[in-house]
This record gives structure tokens, C-alpha cells and sequence, in this order.
């Protein structure tokens, strides 16, 4: 999943003889088998437990996660799957949510079941950041900030001396409520990034607060009511923090509201995770914790019909379903109201349908609907522009780059910035495609220490315009047959003069060996 | 290898070790018992501290009258407290490349070391120690500072007088490097300088060495440290616990296969059971307050006090306390709270599935919601309005000498229906005590330390098995007021290495090897021959190249298959590398019935053999020439007949192999 398209993750990597899934996620313009991703690729009819080593799962939206109770529970993987403790306390209630729209609201069956979710869960072990998980003797994975939302992370996988970097969703500027992304310079053989703006250069985060909040003051002094469908969790925090502290300057007085249910819950999350957050929420949370706030209340149905001016954040956030779509049917006969859409919609809701500009849309039971108040778009994701996966190449210095979670004629844009800029290569498959790289280890191997101090010693500091040439004997045990270029990684090969090795069993075996065949003469 | 042994205290360590190159300071302990010979500082000026009469030497001289005070037969020094530092003679501290902190109670010393001995170096710990560990910091500079003196005593640290004072001032040592208390700036600038680990996360250093934290279940955020290269392994062992208390469990199994284990932090009061000493603590508590006592519990204000206030949520409504207010009292006792319930990472496993739902990790929140327990800065200010006896405080610092706890102990102190409750190991009850004897209050000892015991200790070095252990000369031997408890002590094979204070050991280990890489394309142009079954051998002649500590080798230029740019080529035809073939190595054994054959075939009849312990002697009487074949050499002795020794080194040679 994910290739060339935006909606189910999914992307497996074989990397020195280990298979690793990283995220699994759901697609929201589908409702038939594709909004999973295909599995068939990997087996037909066989559970993936003796596919896959282990899953890796980047954050805990539904895009990246919300297939993953159907790949362990229904198609059958029983190894260890990794996230962060955030994506661990939120991604079974996200994916009990889905579930139940699925389900309960739709009627489907063949969908899997609240007890898959919690056996899903068992199998999830809590990863911290910069933690080194030794997944078995080989494969080991890190985790590394992220910033899209809350406990979202990026994760090197590495066996041996080859390495993959998995993006994630991330963001590279820091927002109200977290931090930028970071990874050190791990010079990953391959960095698969998300490309969701790879076209867009964003203005200034200030600007769009700014106009945003001009807009929600404009309408509130009119009189009028602020709809923003958003989700319960990531921009709905941003844009509270962001409505809260402007109230506070300005000491306004129209009511704040936040739709109840999910997102009270989610506050609460927020604070208990306050480490996940940012510097400055995480230095000023016992004085005042930003997740408590003074001027946004819980909603209540009733309060819809109230007169005077009041902000709703609503769940779904596309307006699809549910209580903001119930709150957008009662407001948007008045032009005075408004409707601001923060994020992306999927085509078929009614949020993709307003945004396009439709005036009248049919609801159900033939009734049409006459949109009259005002509709704003503002993307208040929190993915990285162009420049933010510019500059996160630059961070890890990857010798490719494997581009996925984007659209196609973007991401050919921006590979071939990529290429320009840093001349790597870079891919960008379709879903069901394998992208290889070959990977030019080099081969580790022991030297006596006596041999290195010796060679080391010959000038005060190595200097790199006059190489010294050595000369050493490479010792290949165990395996004869084995070329010593053959296999990355292997502690089977030895490195060292005869004399250095004198003192060891097999080392004087071999200096015996070899003295033997000197020449040695006298007189 | 060495390690430099700063700190005498066994649970307040600091150590420097020596390790390919780097310089890794291992915990900044600060020993506050020095504290204890100071008179206590009262928040609110009491009569009685200020009536006590100064001392008068037997002679009858008075001139340290105004710096020491007599109390109950005791002598106290009348000064701000003065903490004894960690050594800092013995080595040059500003080469210390980084400190490793273990756990908060671990870093107090580190504004002394960071600000006052050139470092510049990096301090690693994690985040919660980090945030509780500037708490108490905070919490100290706080308590010192909010009750200015105005002299300072001086004058008995004096050699020469301090000879003449009574005991215990008289035995003391290391008075010439005790120093008053840091100020939040210093504290500021050193946290400044800490740069925050997960577990389990591997840290480069210079490349030579790789340093790793593990949790070691004694606090929030308390780790163990692992060092090693390639080849050599160091555990680093402090402040460890087995037992479930709220923070994530030891990691045992990666201390394995160390060739050195440095084991400190082992609980100070081996006799005495936590479990039990909880139920102890809450039975004497319930038992005051039901006959209208107060109760005093001097103690840090994290760590311990979490459990306390756990193990008190499931009591108090068995017990039916439910109406008696708790107080809890420090500076940083808001902070303290909010923190312990943010860490969820660094919780056990119980605690952690408590934050998926989503509720607090710990119980104190439903304390503080329904009003049962209450936290103020300091007895000032809200607290003396919401004041009601009878009731529980919480509070520092457990060496009665500053914090507000020295306010309850004047005012508590007595009446005989008030208890004070001793839980934090770090001093002893009685010295604690004596300034402010005599006291008609109650007093409980009810230590809890939960760090290693002796039996947990023997049973994990026997299931990690290291080469050497390294730990405080106090763990050698059985504690000095139970001598005969032989099970008190470290007893393991092999023997363990003891240090002390200002010790410096070298650690027994020698390094034989290094890593080094092959580049591919070296590796591709290596052709290795068979030797023996399972074992080949190719020679090797490439570049060495060294950068960061990392050792790498490439083809010669003669080898490099893809030519260097050319202006670096000119460089390099201008002046090229020295380069010389190495002499073939040459590998096998003589068959000598095969030699003496080939030597008949060349002319050479005479030949006598003579069987040696390693090999043959062969005899070419003609030639006046001998031949000594050896299992590891070859020796052909013969007089300045260069042509024959050439033709003789030929026919040897045509039974090796050479490569």
C-alpha cells in the first residue's frame, strides 16, 4: 500500500535475509477489499508469521494502523509488532471506532471483531525513543521523533551493517502542541519517506494561524456560529491550544465547545503523554498543562440550537458522519455561519463535496441541503513540505530514497529534485512493486591490536594524503568455501600478522605454519 | 583500563574510569551525611536552637564559642551545612569526557563538578532523572538558601584545632574539601549540559567506545550503564532493584559477559525487609493518629514517598483514616507530583497499561482530588490556614538539618503523642536526632531501601557471570556493628576487587583486538587458499585508513578499480605511496622421506637423519651443511657456500605453499 497513492500503508522490506512490515493501514476512499492492503503479494492462502519477522507501525492513524487487527488476527501473524506507548494507548480505541462506524453504523460483516482488536493489541510490544529493540539476534530497530502526532515516530531497521529508515508521517516545523522530527546522521542505505506535499512549499505557519484565527473572531463578532469538523486526535489539540490562548488575549466570551466522546478522552492522553509533546508545553506543564482548558467545555447536542455566536469542534472530521455532520445540516442554512475545514477530505464526503464548491447537496431521503454558509479550507496538516523532506534527507545523508504516501505526478517532481540535489537514486513504486537496492557492504573483521598500534604509530596522525600501504594475512575460519565478500557481516573472518597471533591455540597452530615455510638462513 | 575512585560512600559513588582513550566519569554522588555535624536551621526562629550554650574546650578556651554549639553532649557546628565532595585531586576533572548518571540521588554533586573543574564535556542521563533529579536539586538550593546566615565557622576546620575537638567532629575527614551548597545558577548551567537517553539506546563515543543504559528498577528513569567496544565489555552496576515498586523492572540479562562488573548502590540496610517495613510504617501510623497524634515523616520528596502514598490510598479506608489530612511539603511537592504521572515509559508494566486507558499511573492523583492529601511549598503561607491536627506531613529533608521539617520537629517534638517516622536509609535516626534531643516524641525506624540485598546480589553475579567485580571496599566485609554476620557480605568467585576513596585500580584486562573493515572491492581481490580443513589464509596489503577511530581498509591505488579524480590522481603520481610487495608467506609441512628423495635427484647422497623432539636434523656430510627442519622453522647452516644454501632454499621450497 501507500505506492503512489495516499491511504493504506503498507510496505514491506527484505533487508539481509529479514522481512519487516512497516504499518498497515486502512484506506478511506475505499469500502471494498481495497481499502486493505493486498496481502496476496506476500502469501496466498499461509498465515505471515513465517513471512514477516516483525511489523512496525509508525503512529496511530487509521492509514497506518487501522488493517492491522485484519492482517493479525484474520490473515494471521502471531510475531512481535512495534510502536510507541502513545500509539499503543490510542490505536485500539481509533480502531474500536472504525470498527463500530464498519460495522454497527454500516452493517458490514466479515470485518473483524472487538476481541481481535484486544488479541491484536497483545501481540504489541511499547517501544521508546532511541530505545535499540534487538528484534532477534540480527534485526534491530530505533525509534526517532517524528512530530505529525502525538507518539508518532520514525524507525531504522538495521541488520548487520544495512539499514532502512521509515519515515512515518512527519513534520519537520514545530507546531503548538509538539516538535520537529530529528534523526541523527545514520546514513541509512535506503530512507522511505512520505511525500504527501511533495510539490508544496507551505507560506508560514503564523500566517495561516493568523488567517485562521481572523476568520473564527470575524464570524464570532457577527454573530455568527463556527463549525470545524476535525479528528479526535492530532489538529483538533493544535487548533484548541491555538483558539484557547487567543481567547485569553483577547478575552473573548463566546463559548468554545468540543464535541464530546472521543476527545475528552484524547485530551486526557495528551496530558498523561506530555513528553511526547514540546519543549515549551512540556516546561510549563505543572505551572498551567496546555491539555486543561479554561474556555473550551464539552458539548452537549442541545447547545446547537442555542442562539449567539459559539465554536464547535466536531468529530469526523470530514463530515461524513456523526455529530458535525448533524451540527453542519442545523448551521448551514445561515450565511452568517461558517464551516473551516482543517484538513484533507476524501473524495465522496460531504467535506470533498462543500470544498469543491457544490451549493446544494442531496442528503438522504431525497431532501437537498442549500449551503449558504460560508466554507474555509486550511490545511493545518502536519506533514512535511517539500522542504521539510529536503532537509531530512539532508539529516540522515541516505544513500537512496524510496518515496511512498504521496501522488504520483508529485512525487515524480520531487525524485527528480532529489536526484538533482544529492545524486542518489530514488524511487517511487506502485503498490504491488519492488523497488531493489544493492547494497556494497563493507566486511568487519578482527585485527590484532598490536598490528594496528604498530601501523598506527608510524606517524603522529593518519594522514589522509599519504596513505600507508599494510600488509597483513587474513585468516578465514570455520568455513572454507566462503568467500570472504560473500557474506556481509560474519566475526568468522580474522585479521593478523603471524606474530601477533602467536599466543593463541590456533593462532600459534598457523604461526608454525608459516615460520615453517620461511627461509631462514645463517652463515 | 583504570578506574579512579572518587567517593568513599558505597551508595553515593563516583568513579572515573579510564577506557581506550575515553574518560567517562561514572556518577557524581554528593555525601550529605557531612550535614549531620552541622546545628539544624529553623525556618522560624526557635528560642531553644539559639539558647544553646557554645562550646568550651577542657582547657576552658572560648575562642569557637560562637561556632560550636553544645547540644545534649553533642558538639554542632553553628554554620550553614557543608557537604563532603567527591575527590578532586586525583585526576585532572577537566578531562572527563562525559558523565554517566545512574539515578537522581546519584547527580547532586554534578554543579561542582561541571562548574568549578574546567569540564566540557557531556553528561548523559534520562529524562526523568534528569526533571526529579533538578527537583531536588531545587528543593536543596531552596531549603539552604530561604534562611540566610550570616557567618559562616571556619575556624574549627583547622587541623590543628579540629585535633583538639570532641568526637564525633574530631574524626571526620576530608574537612579541607567539604563545601557549602550550590546556588540555581550552578545548578541551571550543569542540567544545561545533561543530554537525555532512552533505555537500551547505543551511543557512540568518538567511535572508540559505545555506552547504553538499562533500567535497574530502583527509581523512575535509575539505569545501569553498559560500556564496551568490540571487545571488551563494562557493566557499570548502581542502585539496582528487584523488587515491584512502580518504576520498570532490572534489565538482568544484557549485564552478561561482562569482563568487568563496577557494582555500587547496594541497599544500605541489609536486615531490614521493605515489605515488612511498609506495614510497620502505616500500623505505627494508624496507631498515632487514633490517639491524636501527629505524624512526621522526613523524606525526600520523590521517589520512596510515591510508594508511601500508594501503600497509604489502599489503607486509610481499612484503616478508617479517612477524615486525617495529609500534607505533603517541599518546594518542588506540586512538581514532584505531576511528574511521577507523565513518565508512564519508565513505569512497570502495571502502571503503564493504567495510562492506555487513559488514567494517572499512580493513586496520589485520587488523593489530591478528594482533598485527602494536600501539597504546599512551604509551611508559610496557605498551609498555616488550612493547618488541622491531628495529621500527617510529608516532608524534607531526611537529615533534620534544613527544610521544613525542622519546623515540625521543634513544634511536635515535645509531646509524647506525636511520632516521627524514619524511612529514607540515607542517615542514621539517631544522629539525626541529636541536636534536637531531648525529645519526648515518638520515634519509628522503619528504613525502606529496596536496592539489592546481598542474597540478590550473590544470585545475580552468579547468573551473569563477569570476569572481574569491582565494588566498595564496605561490601568485603560484614557491616562494622554486626561483624558476625558473614552473610552480610560479598562473598563470590572470583574475588571480588575492593576500592576506596581516592583508590585507583587497574582493571585486568588486555585488549588484543580491534575492529577493522574491508572495503568490498578489497575483499572481492582477496583470494584465500585452503590451509587446513575449515581454516583459510590470504594475504592482505591495502591502505589503513583512520578517521573518528574507525578503521578502514582500502586497495591500494594500484587495486582501485575505479580511478581518483584526476586532480588527486596528479597529487598521488607525484609522490606515490610507498609500496613493496610483501614476502610471500609460505605454509606446509617437509614429508622428509619426499625431501631426501629429491635431494639424492640433485647429487646430495649423504645425508644423515636425525630425529628431534620438534622436527629433523638433516646432515649433508659432503657438504659439511645441516638442515634443520622444525616444526616452525627451517635452518640451513652452512659456510659461505651462497649457491648451495640457494639451491637447498629452492628444493624447501618446493614443498610449501606459498600464498
Amino acid at each position: 500500500g501507500a505506492g503512489q497513492d495516499v491511504g493504506r500503508s503498507c510496505i514491506l522490506v527484505s533487508i539481509g535475509g529479514k522481512n519487516v512490515m512497516l504499518d498497515c493501514g486502512m484506506h478511506m476512499g475505499y469500502n471494498d477489499d481495497r481499502r486493505f492492503p493486498d496481502f496476496s503479494y506476500i502469501t496466498q492462502n499461509s498465515r505471515l508469521t513465517e513471512f514477516l519477522d516483525c511489523v512496525i507501525i509508525s503512529h496511530f492513524h487509521l492509514d497506518h494502523c487501522g488493517a492491522l487487527p485484519y492482517m493479525s488476527e484474520m490473515v494471521g501473524f502471531d510475531g512481535p509488532i512495534y510502536m510507541t506507548h502513545p500509539t499503543k494507548a490510542i490505536c485500539p480505541i481509533l480502531l474500536e471506532d472504525y470498527r463500530k462506524i464498519t460495522v454497527d453504523k454500516k452493517g458490514e460483516t466479515n470485518f473483524f471483531t472487538s476481541q481481535m482488536i484486544k488479541d491484536c493489541m497483545k501481540k504489541v510490544v511499547a517501544v521508546n525513543l532511541h530505545q535499540t529493540v534487538q528484534v532477534d539476534d540480527e534485526l534491530e530497530i530505533k525509534a526517532y521523533y517524528a512530530g505529525h502526532v502525538l507518539g508518532a515516530a520514525m524507525f531504522q531497521i538495521r541488520v548487520g551493517l544495512e539499514s532502512v529508515v521509515y519515515t512515518g508521517d512527519y513534520n519537520m516545523t514545530p507546531d503548538r502542541h509538539l516538535g520537529a522530527a530529528w534523526i541523527d546522521k545514520c546514513r541509512p542505505d535506503v530512507l522511505i519517506s512520505e511525500s504527501t506535499y511533495a510539490t508544496t512549499i507551505r507560506d508560514s505557519k503564523r500566517c495561516r494561524e493568523r488567517d485562521f484565527l481572523k476568520k473564527v473572531h470575524e464570524t464570532v463578532e457577527r454573530g455568527g456560529k463556527v463549525l470545524i469538523p476535525v479528528f479526535a486526535l492530532g489538529r483538533a489539540q493544535e487548533l484548541c491550544i491555538l483558539l484557547e490562548t487567543f481567547w485569553d488575549r483577547m478575552n473573548l466570551k463566546a463559548p468554545i465547545y468540543f464535541s464530546t466522546g472521543l476527545t475528552e478522552k484524547a485530551n486526557h492522553y495528551y496530558k498523561l503523554f506530555i513528553t511526547w509533546t514540546n519543549q515549551k508545553i512540556r516546561k510549563t506543564f505543572v505551572q498551567r498543562n496546555m491539555f486543561e482548558f479554561k474556555h473550551i467545555k464539552a458539548f452537549d447536542r442541545s447547545y446547537a440550537d442555542n442562539p449567539g455566536p459559539m465554536v464547535v469542534f466536531a468529530t469526523p472530521g470530514m463530515l461524513h458522519a456523526g455529530q458535525s455532520l448533524h451540527i453542519f445540516k442545523k448551521w448551514a442554512g445561515n450565511e452568517k455561519n461558517m464551516v473551516i475545514m482543517p484538513g484533507y477530505c476524501v473524495q465522496g464526503t460531504v467535506g470533498h463535496k462543500i470544498l469543491s464548491g457544490q451549493k446544494k447537496l442531496e442528503m438522504e431521503g431525497r431532501q437537498t441541503l442549500e449551503v449558504k454558509m460560508q466554507v474555509e479550507y486550511m490545511s493545518f496538516s502536519a506533514h512535511a513540505d517539500a522542504k521539510g523532506i529536503m532537509q531530512l534527507i539532508r539529516m540522515a545523508e541516505p544513500r537512496s530514497v524510496l518515496l511512498v504516501h504521496g501522488e504520483a505526478k508529485k512525487m515524480e517532481f520531487l525524485k527528480q529534485k532529489i536526484e538533482q540535489e544529492f545524486s542518489i537514486n530514488c524511487f517511487m513504486p506502485a503498490n504491488g512493486e519492488t523497488a531493489t537496492t544493492v547494497t556494497n557492504p563493507s566486511v568487519p573483521v578482527d585485527i590484532a591490536l598490536s598490528l594496528l598500534k604498530r601501523e598506527a604509530a608510524l606517524g603522529p596522525l593518519p594522514d589522509p594524503k599519504k596513505p600507508r600501504t599494510m600488509h597483513g594475512t587474513l585468516i578465514v575460519k570455520d568455513n572454507p568455501s566462503e568467500e570472504v565478500s560473500a557474506a556481509p557481516a560474519t566475526d568468522r573472518v580474522n585479521q593478523g600478522t603471524p606474530a601477533s597471533l602467536s599466543d593463541e591455540e590456533l593462532g600459534g597452530y598457523l604461526c608454525t605454519l608459516l615460520r615453517k615455510g620461511l627461509p631462514q638462513s645463517t652463515g | 583500563m583504570k578506574l579512579y575512585c572518587l567517593s568513599g560512600h558505597p551508595t553515593l559513588p563516583c568513579n572515573v574510569l579510564k577506557f581506550k582513550s575515553t574518560t567517562i566519569m561514572l556518577d557524581c554522588g554528593l555525601d550529605m551525611t557531612s550535614a549531620l555535624n552541622f546545628l539544624p536551621l529553623p525556618l522560624v526562629h526557635s528560642p531553644r536552637l539559639a539558647k544553646l550554650p557554645g562550646w568550651v574546650s577542657k582547657d576552658g578556651n572560648t575562642f569557637l564559642e560562637k561556632e560550636l554549639k553544645e547540644c545534649a553532649g553533642r558538639v554542632f557546628v553553628d554554620s550553614l551545612p557543608e557537604f563532603c565532595l567527591p575527590e578532586r585531586e586525583l585526576l585532572d576533572l577537566s578531562t572527563i569526557d562525559v558523565i554517566l548518571i545512574s539515578n537522581y540521588h546519584c547527580m547532586m554533586a554534578l554543579p561542582y563538578i561541571t562548574e568549578h573543574t574546567g569540564f566540557t564535556g557531556t553528561v548523559y542521563a534520562t529524562e526523568p532523572t534528569l526533571q526529579i533529579g533538578r527537583l531536588l536539586m531545587e528543593e536543596l538550593v531552596n531549603f539552604i538558601e530561604r534562611v540566610p546566615k550570616a557567618q559562616s565557622a571556619t575556624c574549627w576546620k583547622n587541623k590543628e584545632i579540629q585535633r583538639l575537638l570532641p568526637a564525633p567532629l574530631k574524626d571526620t575527614v576530608e574537612v579541607s574539601t567539604w563545601k557549602s551548597c550550590y546556588t540555581m545558577q550552578e545548578v541551571n548551567s550543569a542540567l544545561s549540559k545533561v543530554q537525555l537517553v532512552g533505555y537500551s539506546q547505543k551511543i557512540e563515543l568518538f567511535g572508540a567506545v559505545q555506552i547504553t543504559p538499562l533500567s535497574s528498577g530502583y527509581s523512575l528513569g535509575s539505569s545501569n550503564w553498559i560500556i564496551q567496544s568490540h571487545y571488551e565489555k563494562v557493566s557499570y552496576v548502581s542502585g539496582s532493584s528487584l523488587l515491584t515498586t512502580h518504576p520498570q523492572p532490572m534489565d538482568q540479562s544484557s549485564l552478561k559477559n561482562s569482563d568487568v562488573l563496577i557494582l555500587t548502590g547496594l541497599t544500605q540496610i541489609p536486615t531490614a525487609n521493605p515489605d515488612g517495613m511498609l506495614g510497620e510504617f502505616c500500623s505505627n501510623l494508624a496507631m498515632t493518629v487514633r490517639t491524636g497524634g501527629n505524624v512526621l515523616v522526613p523524606c525526600y520528596s520523590s521517589g520512596v514517598i510515591y510508594d508511601l502514598l500508594e501503600c497509604l490510598y489502599q489503607f486509610i479506608d481499612s484503616a478508617s483514616l479517612t477524615t486525617i489530612p495529609f500534607y505533603f511539603i517541599s518546594p518542588v511537592a506540586n512538581s514532584s507530583l505531576e511528574f511521577s504521572q507523565i513518565f508512564a515509559e519508565w513505569l512497570c508494566h502495571n502502571k503503564q497499561s493504567k495510562v492506555y486507558l487513559p488514567e494517572p499511573p499512580f493513586p496520589h492523583a485520587e488523593l489530591i482530588q478528594t482533598n485527602k492529601l494536600k501539597h504546599y511549598p512551604s509551611v508559610h503561607g496557605d498551609f498555616s490556614n488550612d493547618f488541622k491536627q491531628p495529621c500527617v506531613v510529608f516532608t524534607g529533608h531526611p537529615s533534620l538539618r534544613f527544610g521544613d521539617v525542622v519546623h515540625f520537629m521543634e513544634l511536635w517534638g515535645k509531646s509524647s503523642i506525636n511520632t516521627i517516622i524514619f524511612t529514607e536509609p540515607d542517615f542514621s535516626y539517631l544522629e539525626a536526632l541529636a541536636p534536637y534531643q531531648p525529645l519526648a516524641m515518638k520515634c519509628v525506624y522503619c528504613p525502606i531501601d529496596t536496592r539489592l540485598n546481598f542474597i540478590q546480589v550473590s544470585k545475580l553475579l552468579k547468573e551473569v557471570q563477569p570476569l572481574h567485580v569491582v565494588c566498595p571496599e564496605q561490601y568485603v566485609r560484614p557491616p562494622p556493628a554486626q561483624s558476625h554476620r558473614s552473610d552480610l557480605m560479598l562473598d563470590c568467585q572470583p574475588p571480588t576487587m575492593p576500592y576506596r576513596r581516592c583508590s585507583v585500580l587497574s582493571l585486568p584486562f588486555r585488549r588484543r583486538y580491534e575492529r577493522i573493515e574491508l572495503l568490498p572491492e578489497l575483499a572481492d581481490s582477496l583470494v584465500p587458499s585452503e590451509i587446513k580443513p575449515g581454516i583459510s589464509v590470504a594475504t592482505v596489503t591495502a591502505v589503513l585508513h583512520t578517521k573518528d577511530n574507525k578503521h578502514v581498509l582500502r586497495p591500494t591505488l594500484k587495486l582501485a578499480p575505479a580511478p581518483p579524480p584526476s586532480k588527486k590522481r596528479k597529487r598521488v603520481l607525484e609522490e606515490p605511496p610507498e609500496h613493496r610487495a610483501p614476502k610471500p608467506l609460505l605454509s606446509g609441512a617437509v614429508p622428509i622421506e619426499q625431501f631426501l628423495a629429491t635431494l639424492q635427484k640433485h647429487g646430495i647422497t649423504e645425508v644423515k637423519v636425525e630425529d628431534t623432539p620438534d622436527g629433523h636434523i638433516l646432515h649433508l656430510q659432503d657438504e659439511d651443511t645441516l638442515i634443520q627442519l622444525e616444526e616452525d622453522s627451517t635452518h640451513i647452516i652452512c659456510d659461505n657456500n651462497e649457491i648451495l644454501r640457494a639451491t637447498l632454499r629452492d628444493l624447501v621450497l618446493r614443498f610449501l605453499q606459498k600464498f
